[in-house]
């Protein structure tokens, strides 16, 4: 009996999966993001603020476990640690700890939490906060995040999430100032 | 039977109802209270009174801690943000927080505005070419960082990052986490509010209307939300709480050991005339004791009308005496004046010796109830001895109890043989208080709390929630004017900063952060350039740096702006945080300032304090100060002095007994069954565990008072001579003592418990013992 169930669900997976290569479906994408229980990567991103005359640039690793812990590990240009963990940012700048309730600091929490959420493949979470476009197919995706709420769109104009299967290769935020910032993300380790 | 003197007789009687009077008339203007007044000293030193005002007015003694629990996470946080809403607008509070964005606003405006006069690192240097550059580039790197999208509005205006400097500092203390936009304690179970009220903490009525405020704003805003509960702590919270507490206890123990004393004299009396008779010393008694502790300390506290429920079973003893001895033989009332009273008046004597040692105790409360005492026990037996005889009528009858006072009597004489057991248990308890001589003294102050433990458990649950410095630790300068006191705290702020940099302190806090003295304030200012200088740094500093001077312009206005701005007053930061801080923080005391710096611990450790008292040893005038362990070496000062006290009662009794007495045999026999009765309660009570605090002292004390009363009686009729009646009214005078004391060991007040288990016991011991040890007649 089990083994006849087991069987049918199989069937019917193959079954959907090559029904729908043609789509590659929000729901895909985070079904499969959602899988990645941890990942170890390396980034560099490069801010081009208006104020600034060139852009500034940071590196350093990131750490991610699932669903809800992430952190950002900055090496160059000055050492500094951000740690998302349930609700709070903690950061850790020369040797100084500052808690940041995200609540308290709701731009903050809303880019964030763009990040957290396609890592963990939460889409529920996602779509609290924007409006969600989905292009290309599983070998190279972009997800494209619009913010809803009025506040977030005076801070943010959108993201896009680039990336390959469930894995994320960059992430570009569009500031409603025209600010921006692209990071680009190396796998170090086999999630 | 007549009326024998009846002109006297009037007068007493006229007498008697003025006192009455006098005393109702006292008692109604009394005010009454539960708080931690009585636990004060009366003539503290200055670190004392700094404590003892903190306790009573001082901002923490404000504050009431809020916690919400039951139901789910979003309907605590709204629960928690439409009471505040409602709060805010009640009249009864200061200030509402639960850490919604309200006063926050306001806090980082005041901040922004006074960022050049109030931080730290505003220093010539850092406004030079040098500085400038190191400032700016930490800046940019910072714009790269997370947080740069919040320093990014502010890098025009604010280039050195001098609001982030203070935001820092102020945010170095644990905070609450946020959840749904409100206060909450780290395991999300509670949302928490943290309200000042505007009165201060010992005034009780109108911490009870706060309380009040508090319950219905919670009614209100919790209304269809199911299982909501609301939780309150707080100083203020405790003394209404207590209040309550002794309130209703004093209540139901008056009431219960009222209704079985007169139970029981209805009984052996079997006349409900005489048992309403009986009760009239005991009401006189009550009365003057409560007027007179009003007359003398302006104040009574609930504890000692809790003791004095208790003394009924000793005042009623008097008529006791009265009516079953003067019916003896047929002889009228006169003959129990002159055979009996002279017995009687000694014990009250005794008694008075006694408690009158307590009256010079430096502890209000020890005062109190000696003051009490002596006022009530004088009052009722004066009554019985004049006015009550009086008031007999002609054919005043009671139950004759010969016949059970002939069986006491005979168990009486038999009871010499129980000598050598008596001795047996005496050397017993000797043993028992050696072994147990280490820890026989509760040496805590907070032994003496009317508070239960579930209330102090609960408070320490909302303080650990709410990331409450605990506040044990201070430093304390003080100064003439609050200019002086807040410049002494710059100078421990920087002898303390290293070992916060080294680890050895989590943190501390200082009003100078918040307010910095106007010496400092104008440092700062003149450490800033004026504008062409700055500007033309500025040029030089940016030259390599990924920015435009131009871009610094708000800059420069707002560093020309600081240089002018007239400096920073307590008044400007008012409506904010940080005028609840510097309230907090410094205080005037009658013409002198006291700044408080409270220092928080490292995490997992505790603080050291050598190492504190060595970095403030280059401030002179400055405090460490334990603030546990002072308020417990208070307490054990007040232990030792009660103990001094006790003896000092002791030895007067003795004195006076000599006196009356003549001889030191007949001393020694009234005196032995007494310390016979307190030392083996002592031991009991230290085979039970329960560590000795004051008021078992004057238990004890008070086991001798009235002890001495079966003493003398034993002691002036030899033993074989006791009558059958004196017997009986021995008993039941004894058995009136102990419900009215046994029923206090119930309660959960310790103070009151304490007593009711060392009284009960005891009075018991002595009665025994005085039979025991009586001299007789084959001895």
């Amino acid at each position: 009996m089990n083994i006849v169930k087991s069987f049918l669900m199989l069937a019917c997976l193959l079954v959907s999966s090559s029904l729908q290569a043609g789509e590659w479906s929000i729901d895909q994408l985070m079904n499969g993001l959602a899988q990645t229980r941890s990942g170890h990567a390396s980034f560099i991103e490069k801010k081009s603020i208006a104020i600034l005359d060139r852009p500034v640039e940071s590196s350093g690793e990131l750490f991610y476990t699932a669903p809800g812990r992430l952190e950002k590990r900055t090496l160059k240009p000055r050492p500094e640690s951000m740690v998302l963990e349930q609700g709070t940012l903690t950061i850790e700048q020369k040797g100084k700890r500052h808690v940041l309730p995200l609540q308290n600091y709701p731009e903050i929490a809303a880019f964030i939490e763009s990040i957290r959420g396609t890592l963990a493949g939460d889409r529920a979470a996602l779509e609290r906060a924007y409006h969600l476009n989905l292009e290309g197919g599983e070998q190279g995706w972009t997800l494209e995040l619009l913010p809803l709420a009025d506040r977030m769109k005076k801070v943010v104009e959108r993201i896009r999430i680039a990336g390959e299967r469930h894995e994320l290769r960059t992430i570009e935020i569009r500031q409603a100032d025209g600010d921006s910032s692209l990071m680009t993300i190396t796998q170090m380790s086999a999630p | 039977m007549k009326l024998t003197f009846p002109h006297s007789g009037r007068a007493a009687i006229a007498v008697w109802l003025a006192l009455i009077i006098a005393s109702i008339v006292i008692i109604a203007r009394s005010h009454f209270t539960a708080d931690l007044s009585a636990f004060l000293p009366r003539t503290p030193t200055a670190q004392q009174q700094l404590l003892m005002d903190q306790l009573r007015d001082g901002l923490a003694s404000k504050l009431i801690l809020v916690g919400i629990e039951g139901a789910d996470e979003a309907s605590r946080a709204a629960i928690s943000k439409n009471m505040a809403q409602r709060l805010r607008s009640a009249p009864a509070f200061v200030a509402v927080n639960n850490g919604e964005p309200v006063t926050t606003e306001r806090d980082r405006e005041t901040l922004f505005n006074y960022r050049y006069l109030l931080s730290p690192t505003v220093t010539p240097e850092r406004f030079g070419v040098a500085g400038l550059h190191e400032a700016l580039s930490e800046s940019i790197d910072r714009l790269a960082s997370p947080a740069g999208l919040l320093i990014k509005q502010l890098l025009p205006r604010d280039p050195t990052g001098e609001m982030l400097q203070l935001i820092e500092g102020m945010e170095s203390s644990r905070q609450p986490r946020m959840i749904e936009g409100a206060w909450a304690s780290q395991d999300g179970k509670t949302a928490l509010l943290l309200l000042q009220t505007h009165a201060a903490g010992s005034d009780t009525d109108a911490q009870q209307h706060a309380m009040a405020a508090v319950q219905t704003a919670f009614e209100q805003a919790a209304q269809g939300v199911k299982g909501a509960e609301l939780h309150m702590t707080g100083p203020g919270v405790f003394s209404v709480l207590a209040r309550d507490t002794i309130k209703h206890q004093v209540r139901v123990i008056f009431i219960v050991s009222s209704l079985l004393i007169a139970a029981l004299l209805l009984a052996v009396y079997r006349s409900p005339r005489a048992l309403l008779l009986g009760f009239l010393p005991v009401a006189t008694g009550i009365l003057a004791g409560v007027a007179a502790v009003s007359l003398g300390f302006g104040v009574v506290h609930g504890i000692t009308l809790g003791f004095g429920t208790a003394l009924i079973g000793e005042a009623v003893d008097y008529s006791i005496y009265l009516f079953l001895q003067s019916e003896q033989g047929g002889a009228d009332r006169s003959g129990w004046v002159s055979r009996v009273w002279p017995t009687v008046r000694l014990g009250v004597l005794t008694s008075v010796f006694g408690f009158a040692a307590l009256l010079f105790s430096g502890f209000p409360g020890l005062a109190q109830l000696g003051l009490y005492s002596i006022a009530g026990l004088l009052a009722a037996a004066a009554m019985t001895r004049f006015v009550l005889p009086h008031l007999l009528p002609a054919d005043f009858r009671i139950c004759d109890v010969s016949a059970a006072g002939g069986a006491l009597a005979l168990l009486s004489h038999q009871a010499g043989r129980l000598r050598w057991i008596a001795l047996l248990l005496l050397a017993v308890s000797c043993v028992v208080l050696y072994q147990h001589r280490d820890h026989l003294w509760n040496r805590e102050l907070a032994a003496l709390s009317p508070v239960s433990a579930a209330d102090q458990a609960l408070d320490t649950r909302l303080r650990a929630a709410m990331g409450a410095p605990d506040a044990r630790y201070l430093v304390v300068v003080d100064g003439q004017s609050e200019e002086a006191a807040l410049q002494s705290a710059e100078q421990v702020s920087l002898a303390l900063q290293p070992l916060v940099t080294n680890g050895a302190l989590a943190g501390f806090e200082s009003p100078s952060r918040y307010l910095p003295s106007e010496a400092t304030q104008r440092a700062r200012q003149v450490s800033l350039p004026p504008s062409d200088v700055l500007e033309a740094s500025l040029n030089e500093a940016t030259e390599d740096l990924p920015v435009r001077p131009g871009l610094f312009k708000p800059f420069l206005a707002d560093v020309e702006a600081a240089r002018q701005m007239p400096l920073l007053q307590r008044v400007d930061l008012e409506g904010t945080s940080l005028a609840m801080a510097v309230e907090a923080l410094l205080v005037r005391q009658h013409d002198r300032w006291n700044a408080l710096l409270p220092l928080t611990a490292p995490e997992n450790s505790a603080i050291d304090t050598a190492a504190v008292q060595a970095a403030l040893d280059q401030v002179p005038g400055a405090v460490f100060v334990d603030l546990k362990a002072e308020s417990d070496h208070l307490y054990f000062g007040y232990l030792q002095e009660a103990i001094l006290l006790s003896l000092a009662g002791v030895a007067a009794i003795i004195a006076l007994l000599l006196v009356t007495l003549r001889s030191p045999s007949r001393v020694a026999r009234v005196v032995l069954p007494l310390a016979a009765a307190v030392l083996t309660v002592t031991a009991g009570l230290a085979l039970f565990g329960q560590p000795l605090m004051i008021l078992h002292l004057i238990g004890l004390l008070l086991i001798v008072a009235i002890g001495s009363n079966y003493a003398l009686f034993f002691d002036h009729s030899d033993a074989a001579s006791l009558q059958p009646r004196t017997m009986a009214s021995l008993l039941l005078a004894n058995v009136a003592t102990v419900l009215g004391f046994g029923l206090l060991a119930f309660s959960t007040v310790p103070v009151l418990q304490a007593m009711g288990v060392t009284v009960a016991p005891g009075v018991i011991l002595a009665l025994l013992f005085s039979a025991i040890f009586a001299k007789r007649a084959h001895a």
